[in-house]
């Protein structure tokens, strides 16, 4: 809460969700302010898919509730952009990259409407931002690690969200890469969107987000990453014993 | 001059029965609908459930044969039927997806064997949906394929931008609030009423190669989803043509001359072709830009 004009985009109370009986998400409250740019860390099976998942709408809660800027989301899921893991999409599909980035305006079009030309150009405005018009009419199995993410969150921007979800965008990108992405991240953040994004790359978090959210089935700790990467609390997050570095002012994370 | 005349002949004689031409046309409809199906398919690996709506079907054929009931109407319940089944089934029970299929396909199959064994003499008839009797389609059978045909492809033409959606990324979709599930049992519809009208003409055994191997020698040549559907749908016209050809002038059956001659127009491609041919010229583009292209001409 430290700039004026705070405004809550994302306000989770309460949630309790899981599979099979099993609970992923034991009652997690936390509340996300408009323009952040918030990590979401936690070990494997913490929960993060899921509290993304639950966010989206794509998997009901046991018990809590999701507002966005105070709507219920059911009715906010256009204020939404979703990112999901590159392993999960089918990269051998034939679609060109163009094709992709569209389908980000498929949900806000309905059914039996085509693209208009403002669709067309929203996209071209999308694939600049993420630097790819070039290879716009390329089929999306010719692209490489870092392309793939940028066509993915080119496709999100297509949405027009006001935030954006974004599930393991650094998964298996070189340090130059990641670089690339954070400075993309840190535009769209300035163009007053709010970013929750789901990383295991805590040096990243530590350096370059606002805020940072350590999940383990629980909210173990929520703020600045300054106040809340301490070992003591990654230590409770990830159950193992991790040694934080302070080198000139930075932050690095690692193993011991 | 008598070799042209011979040729002319060879090529007009086939089309001076009408059952010929009617066959014809009952095959170019039959191979643009497969083939913008068929994409589908073979892009979301559903052959075995093609093969499967078409092999369930023959419980529907067999049970409407013995009724007295339109065969057609018979095979579209049976298929239909079949596939809500698969996805209930493999949902509620936490099967695997083939599983399912597995189980179903080859029960309703059982029971059209069940009910033709009560029978005698009609199975000559009953045969033609097995192997295909695409010279036997009559006019009403023709009409039959082409208010389908015509249906299935205005429902893909209409909702083609959810189709591709839900099939590229069903997750994404959702997030977008598509209705994935709907979507999905839609194709699955689809995919029977297809099967249905390709029944008669090719067969249970052989229908899954017309909804796939055109699609497929699509796939080898084009990277788009529409344009798979376009090269698939001049795949199935021209093995039409050709196997109709085969068929009168070495008299074998018609059916088996069409698929064959997919097929080897699939092994040509497969051979041949510039992107994924074995004997082509590769082009592996991201290695290309990288500089390290290493797939030389043979």
């Amino acid at each position: 809460m430290k700039e004026e004009g705070f405004r809550p985009a994302i306000e989770l109370s309460d949630l309790w969700a899981g599979y099979n009986g099993q609970a992923a998400l034991e009652g997690v409250t936390l509340t996300i302010e408009e323009g952040c740019l918030a990590g979401l860390v936690g070990p494997n099976g913490s929960g993060k898919s899921t509290l993304l998942r639950v966010i989206l709408g794509l998997h009901r809660p046991w018990r809590g509730e999701v507002r966005l800027f105070g709507q219920k989301v059911d009715r906010a899921r256009r204020l939404l952009g979703y990112m999901p893991q590159v392993e999960l999409v089918d990269w051998a599909f034939p679609v060109s990259v163009f094709d992709v980035v569209m389908m980000g305006r498929y949900g806000r079009l309905g059914p039996l409407r085509r693209p208009t030309r403002r669709d067309q150009e929203l996209v071209w405005h999308c694939l600049e931002e993420v630097g790819m018009t070039d290879l716009a009419q390329r089929q999306i199995g010719e692209l490489s690690g870092g392309q793939q993410r940028r066509i993915l969150i080119a496709r999100t921007l297509a949405q027009e969200p006001r935030i954006l979800l974004l599930d393991e965008p650094f998964a298996g990108l070189d340090a130059a890469a990641q670089h690339a992405l954070l400075d993309l991240f840190n535009e769209v953040q300035a163009a007053g969107k709010t970013l929750l994004v789901a990383t295991h790359d805590l040096t990243c978090v530590a350096g370059c987000f606002h805020h940072a959210v350590l999940l383990n089935r629980k909210i173990i700790a929520y703020g600045e990453p300054e106040t809340v990467l301490t070992e003591e609390i990654l230590n409770a997050t990830f159950q193992t014993h991790l040694l934080l570095v302070n080198v000139e002012g930075k932050t690095y994370v690692g193993h011991q | 001059m008598s070799a042209i005349s011979d040729l002319t002949a060879y090529l007009t004689d086939p089309w001076a029965s009408e059952f010929m031409v009617r066959s014809l046309l009952a095959l170019i409809m039959i191979s643009v609908v497969c083939a913008v199906i068929g994409s589908f398919v073979v892009v979301k690996g559903m052959a075995f459930i093609g093969d499967a709506l078409a092999h369930a079907s023959f419980g529907g054929v067999a049970a409407a044969f013995v009724l007295g009931g339109s065969v057609y109407l018979g095979a579209a319940v049976a298929a239909i039927l079949t596939s809500l089944g698969i996805v209930f089934v493999s949902r509620r029970a936490g099967l695997r997806f083939d599983t399912a299929i597995g189980v179903l396909f080859v029960g309703a199959f059982a029971l059209g064997i069940l009910i033709v064994s009560r029978q005698e003499g009609y199975i000559v008839d009953l045969f033609s949906f097995v192997f295909g009797n695409v010279l036997g389609v009559g006019q009403d059978d023709l009409l039959l394929i082409a208010v389908i045909g015509a249906a299935v492809l205005v429902l893909v033409a209409a909702f083609y931008k959810e189709l591709l959606f839900t099939a590229y990324d069903p997750a994404m979709a959702a997030a977008a609030g598509l209705p994935v599930a709907a979507i999905q049992y839609g194709l699955l519809g689809l995919v029977a009423l297809t099967v249905v009208i390709a029944l008669k003409a090719v067969g249970i055994v052989l229908v899954v190669a017309m909804l796939v191997t055109p699609a497929a020698t699509g796939q080898l040549l084009v990277q788009r989803l529409h344009l798979i559907m376009a090269v698939g749908a001049g795949v199935g016209v021209m093995s039409s043509v050709v196997g109709l050809y085969l068929s009168y002038h070495a008299d074998v059956s018609a059916s088996a001359a069409v698929v064959l001659t997919a097929t080897v127009l699939f092994l040509l491609t497969f051979l041949f072709s510039p992107r994924r041919g074995i004997l082509g010229l590769r082009r592996p583009s991201i290695l290309m830009e990288a500089g390290e292209g290493y797939g030389s001409p043979r």
